[in-house]
């Protein structure tokens, strides 16, 4: 028995010198990390010193990003990091608004609601003023709710499900659910592109049903005829030869995709091999399909895609430029959202006269009457306004691939 | 003696509990605590009943389940569906999420009698994957499941939200894979504290009584056991089932403490039950506090590790290994035994020395 509770007390000993040691690790490299973005802030202070003399004393406001910077929803979250913090170094070495400096720090969700949480706590002891996210919708809502418990200003660049906007304090830059799929209909309908649908999509996503659900209600309205209707979920996102078949076997013109571009790419190679070949129509996250690693891009010849941003847009040529020079990959609509986004903070910042020595709370109670009276030109959208339940105000545009690139329709 | 031992043991792990709520107020009240701390404060609790009560069935009852996740699953959404439901019935929001709590507990535990029957047949590896398999069940019937309320009462689909027929005063209450939206947030720390001290008490009150004695037979010699007389299917389903609902409680807990719930591969899918798992073998079967201790420090862990970014994962992977090891590798008890008694032997000649 003694012996028992000695091997006991030596596991506890044990497990707590372990958690001691993780601590600690976890002190010094985020001490670390910290005198890093000093001297990175230090830095462009002495930029923003050039540009503008009084940019050291008007302070920094932090921005905190929350996406998935790890898993499977990556792209979207590395992306959304990817265009705050670019967006912040133009700002900043323009000289910022009034002189008040911009800082991003990301922190990873994985696409858990739980560890957003966890995030956003994360970046609030690190001296978070406002938030750019979350990237994906069901973390959102649930951050959404401490945000609005903290009367923190939050915009999410991505989270399109409609309860994410659902407090006063959130605003977000891409369309909503409903307004996809509604549009998305129309548009087929106005264009007479087809009038047998199907619709594959994922009923595990908020994002994908949220869209087809509308999309169905406003395809009764164009005269559009659904013959195949099938679903899938996270759990079976990796063969979709019965859903393509029930739609080549019911004659469908158009297969109507409001999903995410990773299993798109999946759905575009079994269809080729089927010899099916309608035409494939998706909405934003569909965006990105062209990157995807040992993708034959020849098959996604001729898809349709509804997004607010083209990388190949004259509007767009510089952000893309600079995109690839300084991350590497080509920008997608997730990266241009976050750019958007922290435009917008930037815009209202200055309409509402914030200093950055201001609590987030008050910071929060300016920014919301901002918001709604402020227009920007972003890359998603020329002159977007937002009303004040968060909404932006903002033209679809529709694009097809031809030779492996976006045109504008 | 042997009871004075045991009541000792026993007040060592409620006054960790208690000396940890302690301090965590101190922290809180002096404005000392990290918002990072504060936001895990409840889920810590979460994992640490969840620990407890999946060592009641693998290391009590010696039966290895890898569905504990699934009744998690159940106990949240029964338990966020009645404050939907009842939001504007019940205004107080402490009494109704403590009636949340009961019935989140009352439905999981139905639920572990309802698959214990067919499945507590089956021993070892077999049991082992066929509460796998219930534990996907569950998630993916949640998955399909839409329910709505209007006037005229509730609606039930598994198509999808529409088919549902709900006139103009309708709301839907879940939405299939999109799970329930909008649980208003309920779950405190203290009474995420009280709940900790309650599944201790229950367990460890079971394990010392003549029930606890019954099932930990099971577990030594089935064959023996039903020997001397002891109902088998009894003891092995009351031991199930109260496992299950005390993982319903975590799960109206975990409900209760994020506005979005849905039934994710991640949340309630195999990889948490076997995450559950992990804290269990971690901490040392049928050791009810090590099991906590072990939940608490692998929660804290992928957290704590931030500053990491990327690499946090890697590591994290790579600690759980090494004190995996430690904790059970021949060797490393043999050395750390070693270790010990050399450290009294030092002690027993400096004393004599003094």
């Amino acid at each position: 028995m003694r012996k028992v509770v000695s091997l006991g007390l030596a596991a506890m000993m044990a497990l707590s010198l372990t958690a001691c040691g993780g601590g600690d690790t976890a002190a010094t490299t985020a001490a670390a990390k910290d005198a890093e973005t000093t001297a990175a802030a230090d830095s462009a202070e002495t930029t923003a010193a050039a540009g503008e003399a009084a940019g050291a004393e008007a302070g920094t406001i932090k921005l905190g990003v929350i996406g998935p910077l790890t898993g499977p929803a990556a792209t979207y979250g590395i992306a959304v990091a990817n265009g705050a913090d670019m967006a912040a170094k133009e700002i900043n070495a323009a000289g910022g608004v009034n002189g008040i400096m911009f800082e991003v720090q990301a922190e990873d969700d994985e696409n858990d609601p739980e560890k957003s949480i966890n995030a956003y706590n994360t970046l609030k002891d690190a001296g978070m003023q406002m938030l750019v996210g979350t990237t994906t919708s069901k973390p959102c809502i649930a951050v959404a709710a401490e945000t609005a418990n903290d009367n923190m200003f939050q915009i999410t660049p991505s989270g399109s499900a409609v309860e994410c906007v659902a407090n006063d304090n959130v605003f977000r830059v891409c369309f909503a659910d409903p307004d996809q799929g509604t549009v998305s209909a129309k548009y087929i309908g106005e264009n007479k592109l087809a009038t047998k649908v199907a619709i594959i999509y994922d009923s595990s996503t908020e994002y994908s049903a949220g869209i087809r659900e509308t999309f169905v209600k406003e395809a009764a309205n164009e005269g559009l005829e659904i013959v195949a209707d099938e679903a899938f979920t996270a759990d079976s996102n990796t063969d979709f030869s019965v859903q393509l078949d029930k739609a080549k076997e019911a004659g469908a013109e158009l297969v109507f995709l409001p999903i995410y571009y990773q299993e798109a790419s999946v759905i575009l190679k079994q269809a080729h091999d089927k010899e099916f070949a309608p035409i494939f129509f998706g909405c934003d996250g569909m965006d990105g399909i062209l990157s995807v690693e040992n993708f034959d891009t020849s098959l996604a010849e001729g898809l349709m895609l509804l997004t607010p941003f083209s990388s190949t847009d004259d509007s767009s040529k510089k952000f893309t430029e600079d995109y690839v020079a300084a991350y590497g990959t080509d920008p997608n609509q997730f990266g241009a959202d976050s750019y958007d986004a922290v435009y917008a903070i930037a815009a209202a910042v200055e309409k509402a006269g914030i200093t950055a020595d201001m609590d987030y709370s008050a910071m929060c109670d300016a920014m919301k009457t901002a918001m709604t009276e402020i227009s920007i030109d972003g890359l998603t959208g020329a002159g977007m306004t937002w009303n004040a339940a968060g909404e932006p105000n903002k033209a679809p545009k529709a694009v097809k691939i031809v030779n492996g690139a976006y045109e504008m329709q | 003696m042997k009871k004075n031992k045991l009541l000792i043991q026993n007040s060592i792990t409620y006054a960790i509990v208690i000396a940890c709520w302690i301090v965590a107020q101190i922290l809180i009240s002096t404005g000392n605590m990290k918002s990072l701390m504060k936001g895990l404060l409840v889920p810590l609790c979460i994992y640490a009943i969840l620990a407890i009560s999946l060592n009641l069935t693998v290391g009590i009852l010696g039966e290895l389940s890898l569905g504990h996740a699934g009744f998690m699953c159940v106990g949240a959404f029964s338990g966020a569906f009645f404050t939907k439901c009842m939001e504007n019935v019940i205004p107080d929001v402490t009494v109704r999420f403590l009636i949340a709590l009961l019935i989140g507990a009352a439905v999981a535990g139905v639920c572990g009698i309802l698959i214990g029957i067919p499945v507590l047949r089956l021993k070892g590896d077999y049991l082992a994957i066929v509460t796998l398999a219930f534990g996907e069940i569950i998630k993916n019937l949640i998955n399909a499941m839409y329910v709505g309320k209007d006037a005229s009462g509730f609606h039930f689909s598994i198509k999808d939200s529409l088919s549902l027929g709900l006139d103009d005063t309708g709301v839907v209450i879940i939405k299939g894979a999109q799970g329930i939206t909008g649980t208003p947030k309920a779950a405190t720390f203290t009474i995420a504290i009280i709940l900790v001290l309650l599944t201790l008490f229950i367990t460890l009150n079971l394990i010392n009584s003549r029930t606890g004695r019954a099932i930990m037979s099971i577990r030594d010699n089935r064959i023996a056991a039903e020997s001397v007389g002891i109902n088998i299917t009894k003891y092995k389903l009351m031991a199930f089932s109260i496992s299950a609902a005390l993982a319903g409680v975590a799960g109206v807990l975990y409900a209760h403490n994020l506005s979005s719930l849905a039934a994710t591969p991640k949340n309630f899918g195999y990889n948490m039950s076997i995450m559950i798992l992990v804290f269990v073998v971690l901490g040392g079967l049928g050791n009810i506090r090590g099991s906590m201790i072990a939940a608490v420090v692998l929660t804290m862990l992928p957290e704590l590790l931030r500053g990491l970014n990327d690499y946090r994962m890697l590591i994290y992977a790579v600690v759980l290994i090494v004190m995996m090891l430690f904790n059970s590798s021949p060797k490393a008890i043999e050395m750390r035994s070693v270790f010990m008694d050399r450290l009294k032997s030092k002690k027993k000649p400096a004393k004599e020395a003094a």
